[in-house]
Protein backbone atom coordinates (compact mmCIF):
# COMPACT_ATOMS: atom_id res chain seq x y z
CA UNK A 1 0.00 0.00 0.00
CA UNK A 2 2.75 2.36 0.76
CA UNK A 3 4.84 1.37 -2.28
CA UNK A 4 1.87 2.21 -3.97
CA UNK A 5 0.82 5.85 -2.42
CA UNK A 6 4.16 6.50 -3.12
CA UNK A 7 3.99 6.13 -6.62
CA UNK A 8 0.41 6.76 -7.38
CA UNK A 9 0.76 11.15 -7.46
CA UNK A 10 3.06 10.38 -10.49
CA UNK A 11 -0.23 9.39 -12.51
CA UNK A 12 -2.64 11.94 -13.78
CA UNK A 13 -6.15 11.62 -11.39
CA UNK A 14 -8.16 10.05 -14.49
CA UNK A 15 -5.72 7.53 -15.48
CA UNK A 16 -6.52 3.68 -14.93
CA UNK A 17 -4.42 1.94 -16.27
CA UNK A 18 -0.36 2.72 -16.14
CA UNK A 19 2.24 0.52 -17.42
CA UNK A 20 5.92 1.64 -16.25
CA UNK A 21 9.01 0.51 -17.87
CA UNK A 22 6.99 -3.26 -17.63
CA UNK A 23 8.88 -6.44 -18.52
CA UNK A 24 8.18 -10.50 -19.10
CA UNK A 25 10.08 -12.99 -19.45
CA UNK A 26 9.39 -16.90 -19.99
CA UNK A 27 11.99 -18.58 -18.68
CA UNK A 28 14.85 -16.77 -21.45
CA UNK A 29 12.29 -15.60 -24.11
CA UNK A 30 11.07 -12.02 -23.21
CA UNK A 31 7.79 -11.38 -23.68
CA UNK A 32 7.71 -7.66 -22.90
CA UNK A 33 10.17 -5.78 -23.60
CA UNK A 34 9.61 -2.32 -21.68
CA UNK A 35 6.38 -1.16 -21.69
CA UNK A 36 5.26 2.23 -21.07
CA UNK A 37 1.23 2.95 -21.76
CA UNK A 38 -1.62 4.26 -19.96
CA UNK A 39 -6.06 4.02 -20.47
CA UNK A 40 -7.76 6.79 -19.00
CA UNK A 41 -11.23 6.90 -17.79
CA UNK A 42 -13.57 6.45 -20.57
CA UNK A 43 -10.40 5.66 -23.12
CA UNK A 44 -11.22 2.89 -25.36
CA UNK A 45 -7.84 1.38 -26.27
CA UNK A 46 -7.38 -1.48 -28.95
CA UNK A 47 -4.38 -3.76 -28.96
CA UNK A 48 -3.05 -5.25 -32.27
CA UNK A 49 -0.22 -7.12 -33.68
CA UNK A 50 1.03 -10.24 -35.06
CA UNK A 51 0.41 -13.26 -33.45
CA UNK A 52 3.00 -13.72 -30.54
CA UNK A 53 3.96 -10.31 -30.21
CA UNK A 54 3.01 -9.82 -26.61
CA UNK A 55 -0.49 -8.39 -26.56
CA UNK A 56 -2.50 -10.84 -24.95
CA UNK A 57 0.46 -11.23 -22.13
CA UNK A 58 0.69 -7.41 -21.67
CA UNK A 59 -3.24 -6.98 -21.29
CA UNK A 60 -3.29 -10.33 -18.80
CA UNK A 61 -0.37 -8.66 -16.18
CA UNK A 62 -3.10 -5.94 -16.05
CA UNK A 63 -5.03 -8.04 -13.11
CA UNK A 64 -1.67 -10.37 -12.99
CA UNK A 65 -2.91 -13.53 -14.65
CA UNK A 66 0.61 -13.22 -15.87
CA UNK A 67 3.27 -11.66 -13.27
CA UNK A 68 5.37 -8.64 -14.68
CA UNK A 69 9.26 -8.94 -13.35
CA UNK A 70 10.24 -5.38 -14.03
CA UNK A 71 8.28 -1.82 -13.79
CA UNK A 72 5.19 -1.19 -12.35
CA UNK A 73 1.48 -1.45 -13.35
CA UNK A 74 -1.14 0.61 -11.61
CA UNK A 75 -4.60 -0.01 -11.60
CA UNK A 76 -7.14 2.06 -10.47
CA UNK A 77 -4.68 3.80 -8.42
CA UNK A 78 -3.13 0.52 -6.78
CA UNK A 79 -0.24 -1.20 -7.35
CA UNK A 80 -0.51 -4.21 -8.91
CA UNK A 81 2.19 -6.88 -7.20
CA UNK A 82 2.42 -10.14 -5.28
CA UNK A 83 0.20 -9.02 -2.28
CA UNK A 84 -2.83 -11.31 -3.06
CA UNK A 85 -5.34 -9.38 -1.00
CA UNK A 86 -5.16 -6.03 -3.03
CA UNK A 87 -5.20 -7.86 -6.08
CA UNK A 88 -8.52 -9.19 -5.54
CA UNK A 89 -9.77 -5.87 -4.92
CA UNK A 90 -8.15 -4.69 -8.37
CA UNK A 91 -9.89 -7.93 -10.18
CA UNK A 92 -12.71 -6.86 -8.50
CA UNK A 93 -12.67 -3.50 -10.52
CA UNK A 94 -11.14 -5.12 -13.91
CA UNK A 95 -13.32 -7.19 -15.43
CA UNK A 96 -11.97 -9.68 -18.30
CA UNK A 97 -13.25 -11.74 -21.15
CA UNK A 98 -11.10 -14.33 -22.57
CA UNK A 99 -10.81 -15.73 -26.05
CA UNK A 100 -12.23 -19.60 -24.84
CA UNK A 101 -15.11 -18.14 -22.70
CA UNK A 102 -14.14 -19.73 -19.60
CA UNK A 103 -17.80 -20.41 -18.55
CA UNK A 104 -18.07 -22.36 -15.53
CA UNK A 105 -19.54 -25.44 -16.76
CA UNK A 106 -20.79 -26.92 -13.80
CA UNK A 107 -23.15 -23.83 -12.95
CA UNK A 108 -26.34 -22.47 -14.74
CA UNK A 109 -25.80 -19.57 -16.50
CA UNK A 110 -27.65 -17.47 -14.13
CA UNK A 111 -25.17 -19.01 -11.59
CA UNK A 112 -22.13 -18.55 -13.86
CA UNK A 113 -22.90 -14.03 -13.10
CA UNK A 114 -23.99 -14.49 -9.38
CA UNK A 115 -21.21 -16.19 -8.46
CA UNK A 116 -18.57 -13.28 -7.98
CA UNK A 117 -21.54 -10.87 -6.28
CA UNK A 118 -22.67 -13.07 -4.05
CA UNK A 119 -19.03 -14.19 -2.58
CA UNK A 120 -17.32 -11.21 -3.29
CA UNK A 121 -19.17 -8.51 -2.39
CA UNK A 122 -21.75 -10.65 0.50
CA UNK A 123 -24.89 -9.96 -1.91
CA UNK A 124 -28.26 -12.40 -1.05
CA UNK A 125 -29.00 -14.83 -3.52
CA UNK A 126 -32.28 -12.53 -4.11
CA UNK A 127 -30.18 -9.12 -5.08
CA UNK A 128 -27.46 -11.01 -7.46
CA UNK A 129 -29.63 -12.76 -9.20
CA UNK A 130 -31.84 -9.35 -9.90
CA UNK A 131 -28.18 -7.53 -10.62
CA UNK A 132 -27.17 -10.69 -13.12
CA UNK A 133 -30.90 -10.77 -14.60
CA UNK A 134 -30.02 -6.98 -15.51
CA UNK A 135 -27.18 -7.97 -17.29
CA UNK A 136 -27.94 -10.82 -18.92
CA UNK A 137 -31.04 -8.49 -20.02
CA UNK A 138 -28.41 -5.94 -21.56
CA UNK A 139 -26.78 -8.82 -23.59
CA UNK A 140 -29.94 -10.20 -24.45
CA UNK A 141 -29.61 -13.17 -23.61
CA UNK A 142 -31.89 -13.16 -19.90
CA UNK A 143 -34.24 -16.12 -21.81
CA UNK A 144 -31.25 -18.65 -21.43
CA UNK A 145 -30.24 -17.85 -17.41
CA UNK A 146 -31.32 -21.42 -16.13
CA UNK A 147 -29.43 -23.10 -19.08
CA UNK A 148 -26.03 -24.66 -18.59
CA UNK A 149 -23.04 -23.41 -20.50
CA UNK A 150 -22.42 -26.30 -23.03
CA UNK A 151 -26.24 -25.74 -24.13
CA UNK A 152 -25.66 -22.64 -25.56
CA UNK A 153 -23.67 -20.98 -28.77
CA UNK A 154 -19.83 -19.90 -28.83
CA UNK A 155 -21.68 -16.12 -29.25
CA UNK A 156 -24.14 -16.69 -26.97
CA UNK A 157 -21.39 -18.14 -24.42
CA UNK A 158 -19.38 -15.25 -24.87
CA UNK A 159 -21.85 -12.65 -24.55
CA UNK A 160 -22.73 -14.46 -20.90
CA UNK A 161 -19.29 -14.33 -20.03
CA UNK A 162 -19.18 -10.27 -20.64
CA UNK A 163 -22.22 -10.06 -18.14
CA UNK A 164 -20.22 -12.27 -16.02
CA UNK A 165 -17.27 -9.66 -15.75
CA UNK A 166 -19.92 -6.69 -15.80
CA UNK A 167 -21.92 -8.24 -12.74
CA UNK A 168 -18.81 -7.26 -10.94
CA UNK A 169 -19.72 -3.60 -11.82
CA UNK A 170 -16.15 -2.85 -13.04
CA UNK A 171 -14.51 0.29 -13.80
CA UNK A 172 -12.80 -1.32 -16.57
CA UNK A 173 -12.84 -4.14 -19.38
CA UNK A 174 -10.51 -6.15 -20.80
CA UNK A 175 -10.77 -8.06 -23.62
CA UNK A 176 -8.11 -11.09 -24.82
CA UNK A 177 -9.15 -11.75 -28.59
CA UNK A 178 -12.90 -12.23 -27.61
CA UNK A 179 -14.08 -13.22 -31.41
CA UNK A 180 -11.49 -15.69 -32.09
CA UNK A 181 -12.52 -18.40 -31.13
CA UNK A 182 -16.24 -18.07 -32.87
CA UNK A 183 -17.50 -18.98 -36.08
CA UNK A 184 -17.83 -16.01 -38.48
CA UNK A 185 -21.72 -15.40 -38.26
CA UNK A 186 -21.46 -15.37 -34.55
CA UNK A 187 -18.74 -12.56 -34.09
CA UNK A 188 -21.29 -9.19 -34.92
CA UNK A 189 -23.40 -10.23 -31.86
CA UNK A 190 -20.53 -10.45 -29.72
CA UNK A 191 -18.98 -7.24 -31.56
CA UNK A 192 -22.87 -5.53 -30.72
CA UNK A 193 -22.44 -5.83 -27.39
CA UNK A 194 -18.99 -4.74 -26.71
CA UNK A 195 -20.30 -1.18 -29.08
CA UNK A 196 -22.87 -0.70 -26.90
CA UNK A 197 -20.83 -0.86 -24.03
CA UNK A 198 -18.39 1.50 -25.13
CA UNK A 199 -20.77 3.85 -25.92
CA UNK A 200 -22.10 3.45 -22.34
CA UNK A 201 -18.96 5.06 -21.82
CA UNK A 202 -17.16 2.13 -19.80
CA UNK A 203 -13.60 1.99 -20.12
CA UNK A 204 -12.17 -0.80 -22.15
CA UNK A 205 -8.61 -2.27 -23.27
CA UNK A 206 -9.50 -4.72 -26.38
CA UNK A 207 -6.91 -7.13 -27.47
CA UNK A 208 -8.12 -7.96 -31.17
CA UNK A 209 -7.51 -8.66 -34.80
CA UNK A 210 -10.99 -7.06 -35.82
CA UNK A 211 -9.81 -3.70 -37.60
CA UNK A 212 -13.77 -2.83 -38.35
CA UNK A 213 -14.15 -3.29 -34.46
CA UNK A 214 -11.26 -0.65 -34.07
CA UNK A 215 -12.16 2.11 -36.83
CA UNK A 216 -15.59 2.16 -35.24
CA UNK A 217 -15.22 1.99 -31.57
CA UNK A 218 -11.23 2.43 -30.52
CA UNK A 219 -10.30 6.11 -29.15
CA UNK A 220 -6.72 5.10 -29.72
CA UNK A 221 -4.93 2.21 -31.20
CA UNK A 222 -1.43 0.47 -30.03
CA UNK A 223 0.42 -1.86 -32.16
CA UNK A 224 2.60 -4.27 -30.93
CA UNK A 225 5.48 -6.32 -32.23
CA UNK A 226 8.32 -9.00 -30.70
CA UNK A 227 6.76 -7.54 -27.04
CA UNK A 228 7.27 -3.65 -27.91
CA UNK A 229 4.80 -0.60 -28.08
CA UNK A 230 5.47 -0.12 -31.90
CA UNK A 231 2.62 2.59 -32.59
CA UNK A 232 0.39 4.17 -29.97
CA UNK A 233 -1.52 6.61 -31.30
CA UNK A 234 -5.61 8.00 -32.20
CA UNK A 235 -7.06 5.91 -34.54
CA UNK A 236 -7.36 8.57 -36.76
CA UNK A 237 -3.86 8.63 -37.33
CA UNK A 238 -3.62 4.81 -37.15
CA UNK A 239 -6.29 4.49 -39.92
CA UNK A 240 -5.14 7.12 -42.14
CA UNK A 241 -1.13 6.44 -42.45
CA UNK A 242 0.30 7.89 -40.03
CA UNK A 243 1.39 4.68 -39.32
CA UNK A 244 4.92 2.67 -38.81
CA UNK A 245 6.24 0.25 -41.37
CA UNK A 246 5.72 -2.92 -39.49
CA UNK A 247 2.00 -1.99 -38.71
CA UNK A 248 1.81 -1.25 -42.29
CA UNK A 249 2.97 -5.11 -43.48
CA UNK A 250 0.73 -6.18 -40.49
CA UNK A 251 -2.29 -4.51 -41.72
CA UNK A 252 -1.75 -5.09 -45.63
CA UNK A 253 -2.58 -8.84 -44.06
CA UNK A 254 -4.89 -8.92 -42.23
CA UNK A 255 -7.20 -6.94 -44.35
CA UNK A 256 -6.45 -8.64 -47.75
CA UNK A 257 -9.56 -10.72 -47.19
CA UNK B 1 -36.32 -45.37 -48.00
CA UNK B 2 -32.93 -47.14 -46.84
CA UNK B 3 -33.01 -49.93 -44.15
CA UNK B 4 -29.98 -50.45 -41.87
CA UNK B 5 -28.31 -54.25 -43.00
CA UNK B 6 -29.68 -56.60 -40.85
CA UNK B 7 -27.65 -57.53 -38.01
CA UNK B 8 -26.63 -60.88 -38.45
CA UNK B 9 -26.52 -62.43 -34.82
CA UNK B 10 -23.22 -63.00 -33.14
CA UNK B 11 -22.62 -66.49 -33.43
CA UNK B 12 -19.78 -68.69 -31.71
CA UNK B 13 -16.93 -69.17 -34.09
CA UNK B 14 -14.51 -72.65 -33.91
CA UNK B 15 -12.16 -70.41 -32.29
CA UNK B 16 -14.49 -69.94 -28.91
CA UNK B 17 -15.24 -73.42 -28.92
CA UNK B 18 -11.53 -74.28 -28.96
CA UNK B 19 -11.13 -71.81 -25.68
CA UNK B 20 -14.25 -73.39 -23.80
CA UNK B 21 -12.91 -77.04 -24.43
CA UNK B 22 -9.46 -76.00 -23.17
CA UNK B 23 -11.45 -74.46 -20.08
CA UNK B 24 -13.15 -77.45 -19.22
CA UNK B 25 -10.48 -79.73 -19.67
CA UNK B 26 -8.42 -77.75 -17.35
CA UNK B 27 -11.27 -77.84 -14.80
CA UNK B 28 -11.66 -81.71 -15.50
CA UNK B 29 -8.13 -82.02 -14.67
CA UNK B 30 -8.46 -80.42 -11.61
CA UNK B 31 -11.37 -82.15 -10.78
CA UNK B 32 -9.78 -85.54 -11.07
CA UNK B 33 -6.91 -84.40 -9.07
CA UNK B 34 -8.72 -83.01 -6.22
CA UNK B 35 -11.25 -86.22 -6.13
CA UNK B 36 -9.09 -88.93 -6.79
CA UNK B 37 -5.53 -88.36 -6.39
CA UNK B 38 -5.75 -85.42 -3.41
CA UNK B 39 -7.09 -87.65 -0.53
CA UNK B 40 -9.06 -84.91 1.12
CA UNK B 41 -12.49 -85.42 3.24
CA UNK B 42 -14.66 -82.21 2.53
CA UNK B 43 -16.88 -80.78 4.64
CA UNK B 44 -18.40 -77.64 3.61
CA UNK B 45 -21.16 -77.72 6.06
CA UNK B 46 -18.74 -77.52 8.94
CA UNK B 47 -17.34 -74.15 7.67
CA UNK B 48 -20.66 -73.02 6.61
CA UNK B 49 -21.91 -73.36 10.06
CA UNK B 50 -19.32 -70.30 10.90
CA UNK B 51 -21.08 -68.53 8.27
CA UNK B 52 -24.31 -68.61 10.08
CA UNK B 53 -26.11 -71.72 11.91
CA UNK B 54 -28.77 -72.53 13.32
CA UNK B 55 -29.69 -72.22 17.21
CA UNK B 56 -31.74 -74.84 18.43
CA UNK B 57 -32.90 -73.14 21.31
CA UNK B 58 -33.75 -69.97 19.98
CA UNK B 59 -35.09 -71.52 16.95
CA UNK B 60 -33.22 -68.87 14.71
CA UNK B 61 -30.27 -68.44 12.26
CA UNK B 62 -27.90 -66.78 14.18
CA UNK B 63 -25.00 -65.28 12.10
CA UNK B 64 -21.50 -66.69 13.11
CA UNK B 65 -17.67 -65.50 13.19
CA UNK B 66 -17.15 -64.86 9.72
CA UNK B 67 -20.61 -62.77 8.76
CA UNK B 68 -19.23 -61.05 11.66
CA UNK B 69 -16.04 -60.89 9.88
CA UNK B 70 -17.67 -59.53 7.03
CA UNK B 71 -18.95 -57.07 8.77
CA UNK B 72 -15.96 -55.44 10.84
CA UNK B 73 -14.28 -55.08 7.13
CA UNK B 74 -17.20 -53.25 5.88
CA UNK B 75 -16.75 -50.59 9.11
CA UNK B 76 -13.13 -50.49 8.37
CA UNK B 77 -13.82 -49.98 4.49
CA UNK B 78 -16.19 -47.27 5.53
CA UNK B 79 -13.81 -45.23 7.83
CA UNK B 80 -10.74 -45.79 6.04
CA UNK B 81 -12.57 -44.43 3.01
CA UNK B 82 -13.95 -41.65 5.02
CA UNK B 83 -10.31 -40.64 7.40
CA UNK B 84 -8.38 -42.02 3.24
CA UNK B 85 -10.63 -39.17 1.23
CA UNK B 86 -9.56 -36.48 3.71
CA UNK B 87 -5.82 -37.23 3.48
CA UNK B 88 -6.35 -37.54 -0.31
CA UNK B 89 -7.76 -34.55 -0.65
CA UNK B 90 -5.89 -32.06 1.46
CA UNK B 91 -2.83 -34.17 0.16
CA UNK B 92 -4.04 -34.07 -3.11
CA UNK B 93 -4.47 -29.68 -3.48
CA UNK B 94 -1.14 -29.96 -1.95
CA UNK B 95 0.83 -32.09 -4.88
CA UNK B 96 -0.19 -29.00 -6.97
CA UNK B 97 0.18 -26.23 -5.32
CA UNK B 98 2.94 -23.24 -5.70
CA UNK B 99 4.51 -23.87 -2.44
CA UNK B 100 7.36 -25.94 -2.65
CA UNK B 101 7.40 -26.92 1.29
CA UNK B 102 3.45 -28.05 0.49
CA UNK B 103 4.45 -30.04 -2.71
CA UNK B 104 7.65 -31.86 -0.74
CA UNK B 105 5.34 -33.05 2.20
CA UNK B 106 2.74 -34.61 -0.18
CA UNK B 107 5.23 -36.00 -2.27
CA UNK B 108 6.69 -37.81 0.35
CA UNK B 109 4.16 -39.26 1.62
CA UNK B 110 3.07 -40.56 -1.38
CA UNK B 111 6.48 -42.47 -2.40
CA UNK B 112 6.86 -43.32 1.09
CA UNK B 113 3.62 -45.25 1.04
CA UNK B 114 4.17 -46.42 -3.07
CA UNK B 115 7.36 -47.77 -2.29
CA UNK B 116 7.08 -50.23 0.96
CA UNK B 117 5.37 -53.41 0.81
CA UNK B 118 1.72 -52.41 2.68
CA UNK B 119 2.57 -55.07 4.78
CA UNK B 120 5.68 -53.39 6.21
CA UNK B 121 4.18 -50.03 6.44
CA UNK B 122 1.19 -51.27 8.24
CA UNK B 123 3.52 -52.88 10.90
CA UNK B 124 5.82 -49.88 11.17
CA UNK B 125 2.65 -48.00 11.55
CA UNK B 126 0.53 -49.84 14.13
CA UNK B 127 3.32 -49.97 16.51
CA UNK B 128 3.28 -46.44 15.90
CA UNK B 129 -0.21 -46.00 16.42
CA UNK B 130 -1.22 -48.35 18.72
CA UNK B 131 2.07 -47.47 21.30
CA UNK B 132 2.08 -43.67 21.03
CA UNK B 133 -0.42 -42.50 19.57
CA UNK B 134 -3.72 -44.49 21.04
CA UNK B 135 -2.84 -43.93 24.67
CA UNK B 136 -2.10 -40.13 24.00
CA UNK B 137 -5.82 -39.41 22.54
CA UNK B 138 -7.33 -41.62 25.13
CA UNK B 139 -8.71 -44.37 22.99
CA UNK B 140 -7.75 -46.78 25.53
CA UNK B 141 -9.80 -45.34 28.40
CA UNK B 142 -12.92 -45.00 26.78
CA UNK B 143 -15.59 -45.63 29.00
CA UNK B 144 -17.32 -49.56 28.22
CA UNK B 145 -19.95 -48.58 29.79
CA UNK B 146 -20.73 -45.21 28.93
CA UNK B 147 -24.54 -44.73 27.59
CA UNK B 148 -23.22 -43.98 23.49
CA UNK B 149 -20.44 -46.41 23.65
CA UNK B 150 -22.44 -49.45 25.07
CA UNK B 151 -25.41 -48.55 22.60
CA UNK B 152 -26.27 -50.69 18.88
CA UNK B 153 -25.46 -47.65 16.90
CA UNK B 154 -22.31 -47.51 18.36
CA UNK B 155 -21.64 -51.28 18.19
CA UNK B 156 -23.08 -50.85 14.12
CA UNK B 157 -20.79 -47.95 13.67
CA UNK B 158 -17.64 -49.15 15.81
CA UNK B 159 -18.41 -52.97 16.59
CA UNK B 160 -16.98 -54.81 19.86
CA UNK B 161 -16.41 -51.59 22.33
CA UNK B 162 -13.73 -53.80 23.77
CA UNK B 163 -11.84 -53.95 20.66
CA UNK B 164 -12.85 -50.42 19.84
CA UNK B 165 -8.91 -48.86 19.81
CA UNK B 166 -7.64 -51.94 18.27
CA UNK B 167 -10.22 -50.97 15.71
CA UNK B 168 -9.20 -47.33 14.97
CA UNK B 169 -5.66 -48.47 14.88
CA UNK B 170 -6.49 -50.89 12.00
CA UNK B 171 -9.06 -47.99 10.15
CA UNK B 172 -6.12 -45.18 10.44
CA UNK B 173 -2.84 -47.76 9.04
CA UNK B 174 -5.04 -48.59 6.25
CA UNK B 175 -6.64 -44.82 5.67
CA UNK B 176 -3.02 -43.49 5.65
CA UNK B 177 -2.35 -46.54 2.69
CA UNK B 178 -4.83 -45.82 1.21
CA UNK B 179 -4.91 -42.14 1.21
CA UNK B 180 -1.86 -42.45 -1.30
CA UNK B 181 -3.57 -43.57 -3.78
CA UNK B 182 -6.20 -41.09 -3.70
CA UNK B 183 -3.48 -38.51 -2.73
CA UNK B 184 -2.81 -38.89 -6.54
CA UNK B 185 -6.21 -39.70 -7.71
CA UNK B 186 -7.28 -35.76 -6.80
CA UNK B 187 -3.83 -34.13 -7.76
CA UNK B 188 -5.06 -35.86 -11.54
CA UNK B 189 -8.55 -34.26 -10.94
CA UNK B 190 -7.44 -31.21 -10.10
CA UNK B 191 -4.66 -31.14 -13.47
CA UNK B 192 -7.39 -31.96 -15.71
CA UNK B 193 -9.85 -28.77 -14.74
CA UNK B 194 -8.10 -26.53 -17.60
CA UNK B 195 -6.12 -23.38 -16.49
CA UNK B 196 -8.73 -21.41 -18.40
CA UNK B 197 -11.15 -22.21 -15.69
CA UNK B 198 -8.65 -21.13 -12.65
CA UNK B 199 -7.85 -17.92 -14.29
CA UNK B 200 -11.73 -16.81 -15.05
CA UNK B 201 -12.41 -17.49 -11.45
CA UNK B 202 -9.60 -15.28 -10.16
CA UNK B 203 -10.51 -12.99 -12.79
CA UNK B 204 -13.53 -11.83 -11.46
CA UNK B 205 -11.63 -11.79 -8.20
CA UNK B 206 -12.87 -14.26 -6.17
CA UNK B 207 -10.49 -15.70 -2.95
CA UNK B 208 -7.96 -18.56 -3.56
CA UNK B 209 -10.32 -20.53 -1.03
CA UNK B 210 -13.37 -20.03 -3.05
CA UNK B 211 -11.78 -20.62 -6.43
CA UNK B 212 -10.91 -24.20 -4.70
CA UNK B 213 -14.80 -24.56 -3.04
CA UNK B 214 -16.62 -23.05 -6.35
CA UNK B 215 -14.89 -23.54 -9.28
CA UNK B 216 -12.03 -25.95 -8.96
CA UNK B 217 -13.25 -28.69 -6.61
CA UNK B 218 -16.51 -29.39 -7.89
CA UNK B 219 -15.56 -30.09 -11.31
CA UNK B 220 -12.84 -32.01 -9.86
CA UNK B 221 -15.24 -34.19 -8.45
CA UNK B 222 -17.24 -35.41 -10.89
CA UNK B 223 -14.32 -36.51 -12.51
CA UNK B 224 -12.98 -38.02 -9.62
CA UNK B 225 -15.82 -40.25 -8.32
CA UNK B 226 -15.45 -43.52 -10.56
CA UNK B 227 -11.65 -43.79 -9.65
CA UNK B 228 -12.42 -43.11 -6.38
CA UNK B 229 -15.60 -45.54 -5.86
CA UNK B 230 -12.71 -48.47 -7.84
CA UNK B 231 -10.43 -47.16 -4.77
CA UNK B 232 -12.96 -48.24 -2.09
CA UNK B 233 -13.03 -51.58 -3.69
CA UNK B 234 -9.67 -51.87 -3.64
CA UNK B 235 -9.72 -50.98 -0.21
CA UNK B 236 -11.99 -53.45 1.04
CA UNK B 237 -9.63 -56.24 -0.56
CA UNK B 238 -6.73 -54.50 0.88
CA UNK B 239 -8.20 -54.37 4.32
CA UNK B 240 -7.54 -58.43 4.27
CA UNK B 241 -3.72 -57.50 5.86
CA UNK B 242 -4.52 -55.85 8.90
CA UNK B 243 -5.61 -58.86 10.20
CA UNK B 244 -1.61 -59.29 10.83
CA UNK B 245 -1.73 -57.06 12.99
CA UNK B 246 -4.70 -58.59 14.68
CA UNK B 247 -7.82 -56.64 13.72
CA UNK B 248 -10.74 -59.12 13.79
CA UNK B 249 -11.59 -58.53 10.41
CA UNK B 250 -12.84 -61.38 7.66
CA UNK B 251 -9.32 -62.83 6.84
CA UNK B 252 -7.69 -62.54 10.40
CA UNK B 253 -11.81 -64.81 11.40
CA UNK B 254 -10.94 -67.02 8.55
CA UNK B 255 -7.45 -68.27 9.33
CA UNK B 256 -8.85 -69.14 13.26
CA UNK B 257 -11.99 -71.14 11.61
CA UNK B 258 -9.38 -72.87 9.49
CA UNK B 259 -7.63 -73.96 12.29
CA UNK B 260 -10.05 -74.59 14.74
CA UNK B 261 -12.20 -76.89 11.76
CA UNK B 262 -8.86 -78.02 9.65
CA UNK B 263 -11.07 -76.99 6.89
CA UNK B 264 -8.93 -74.97 5.02
CA UNK B 265 -9.89 -75.81 1.27
CA UNK B 266 -13.83 -75.32 2.43
CA UNK B 267 -12.97 -71.98 4.61
CA UNK B 268 -10.60 -69.81 1.86
CA UNK B 269 -13.26 -70.78 -0.91
CA UNK B 270 -15.62 -69.83 0.99
CA UNK B 271 -14.27 -66.44 2.51
CA UNK B 272 -13.11 -66.06 -1.46
CA UNK B 273 -16.38 -66.00 -2.52
CA UNK B 274 -17.56 -63.70 0.19
CA UNK B 275 -15.12 -61.09 -0.88
CA UNK B 276 -16.21 -61.20 -4.45
CA UNK B 277 -19.30 -61.06 -4.37
CA UNK B 278 -19.07 -57.85 -1.94
CA UNK B 279 -16.80 -56.31 -4.12
CA UNK B 280 -18.56 -57.43 -7.23
CA UNK B 281 -22.13 -56.30 -5.79
CA UNK B 282 -20.18 -52.45 -5.20
CA UNK B 283 -18.51 -52.52 -8.72
CA UNK B 284 -21.85 -53.38 -10.10
CA UNK B 285 -23.41 -50.58 -8.24
CA UNK B 286 -20.93 -47.72 -8.90
CA UNK B 287 -20.73 -48.66 -12.53
CA UNK B 288 -24.78 -48.46 -12.63
CA UNK B 289 -24.82 -45.16 -10.30
CA UNK B 290 -22.06 -44.26 -12.63
CA UNK B 291 -24.00 -44.77 -15.76
CA UNK B 292 -27.22 -42.73 -14.85
CA UNK B 293 -25.12 -39.96 -13.48
CA UNK B 294 -23.49 -39.83 -17.28
CA UNK B 295 -27.27 -39.50 -17.98
CA UNK B 296 -28.40 -36.91 -15.92
CA UNK B 297 -24.97 -34.51 -16.70
CA UNK B 298 -25.54 -31.48 -18.35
Amino acid sequence: MSNSSATAPKMEPDTLISFDGVSKWFDHFQALKDINLSVKQGERVVVCGPSGSGKSTMIRCVNQLENHQQGTIHVCGREVYGNMKQLEQVRREVGMVFQSFNLFPHMSILQNVTLAPIRNSKLSRAEANEIALHYLERVQIADQADKFPSQLSGGQQQRVAIARALAMKPRVMLFDEPTSALDPEMITEVLDVMTELASDGMTMMVVTHEMGFAREVADRVVFMDEGRIEENCTKDEFFTGGRGERAEAFLSKILQH
Amino acid sequence: MTEPPLQTRRRLTTVDYICFGLVGVVIAYAIYRVSDVLVYNWNWSRVFNFVIYYDEETARYVPNLLLEGIATTLRLAFWATIVAATIGLVMGYMRTSKNLAMRMISRCYVELVRNIPPVVFIFIFYFFLSGQLMPLIGIDDIDKNGAFVSSSLFYVMFGDPRLFSNFVAGALCLALFEGAYITEIVRAGIQSITKGQWEAARAVGLSPLNVLRDIIFPQAIRKILPPLAGQFITLIKDSAIVSLISIQELTFLATEVASTTTKVFETWIIVGAMYFVLCYSFATLFGHLEKRAMRTRR
